[in-house]
């Protein structure tokens, strides 16, 4: 039988933990709506020299700075398979688009320590590109 | 280390995120006054976001109360602490691939489980974990066939082992947490690790 002074202790410490967190979340749910009303990720990917050899590079910055939800990344990564992007450039865009997030970088940084959230986006961000190539050897070309 | 300046490092953590919300709200009234279309555009962008969002926080916060109320500290340092083996980072890759909705969804529970004694590189292996969609399988499969898919998938997997493993030997992070786990918070007084 679970004591009701243990309830009332984890309520409160779930109460504590959704105010400060609450707003976090609010604002990087804002911030991306602006971000991504902004600066939408196909703009930037169109700026961007996509087919390049540093393709991969930028794909996976495009994918960092993105904030949608992931499906717009297939969109938009079988948008530049059209215009010749590599398999590699499309694959780091993916990859970044859900492991690299610059925009709640904040929220991270709050929650889980400024040390941690740099750290991740960071190893995540230069995995990105390391899997890219690595995909593109498995898979010589896409179906 | 004085009481008094960490009740007002508290202070200012409790108050931090609401400060975040309102330059957030001044950065929409600033962007409203060169082009209103935009932020119209990203205020219904919002709420949308904001109505997905909801029934992931309530699970989120759930497991949070959950986890405060049943989770012992000393089963969670041994099946996701540092030293948790193998069976970490299986259990850390299949919750990550398992968990829906965004990512900041869950940084309120995963601060309360490091909290608690999870290491920071499982942390990161749940997070990069999460890259890997099942929902969206079929349509990734749609857009760029079976065999990238598969590849693709194959290598999520590994690359957010390689993520965690990274982690815990650049970062430090997990030295870090077994300090403060062990009550030693005066030698990495000035690192933010929570």
């Amino acid at each position: 039988m679970i004591r009701r002074a243990k309830v009332a202790k984890a309520a409160k410490r779930t109460l504590v933990t959704f105010t400060r967190t609450f707003p976090i979340v609010l604002g990087v749910l804002a911030l991306a709506s602006l971000v991504t009303a902004a600066i939408p990720p196909q703009s930037i990917s169109e700026a961007l020299p996509m087919e390049s050899v540093l393709g991969p590079v930028f794909g996976a910055l495009v994918g960092s700075v993105a904030a949608g939800h992931p499906l717009t990344s297939y969109v938009l990564a079988g948008e530049l398979t059209s215009a010749r992007a590599s398999l590699a450039t499309i694959t780091a865009l993916i990859v970044s688009w859900v492991t690299v997030g610059i925009v709640h970088l904040p929220a991270e940084a709050a929650i889980l320590g400024t040390r941690f959230a740099l750290w991740r986006n960071a190893i995540s961000f230069v995995l990105a590109i390391v899997m890219a190539y690595v995909v593109a050897l498995l898979v010589p070309a896409v179906s | 280390m004085t009481g008094t300046p960490r009740t007002a490092k508290d202070f200012a953590r409790a108050l931090g995120g609401w400060f975040f919300l309102i330059a957030v709200a001044g950065l929409y009234g600033l962007a409203a006054l060169f082009d209103p279309a935009v932020v119209g555009e990203a205020l219904s962008s919002f709420e949308s976001l904001v109505v997905r969002i909801v029934p992931i926080l309530v699970l989120v916060f759930g497991l949070l109360f959950l986890a405060s109320l049943f989770l012992d500290r000393k089963w969670l340092v041994r099946h996701l602490g540092k030293a948790s083996g193998f069976g970490g980072w299986i259990l850390t890759v299949a919750c990550g691939i398992l968990s829906a909705g965004p990512l900041y969804a869950w940084y309120p529970l995963l601060g309360e489980l490091k909290q608690k004694g999870m290491s920071g590189a499982l942390i990161a292996t749940f997070l990069y974990s999460r890259a890997l969609k099942l929902p969206l399988l079929p349509m990734m499969v749609h857009y760029f066939g079976v065999r990238y898919t598969v590849a693709l998938s194959v290598c999520i997997i590994l690359f957010s082992v390689l993520s965690g493993l990274l982690m815990g030997r650049l970062s430090g992070i997990d030295v870090l947490g077994t300090r403060r786990a062990i009550g030693d918070e005066d030698r990495d007084c000035g690192n933010n690790t929570r």
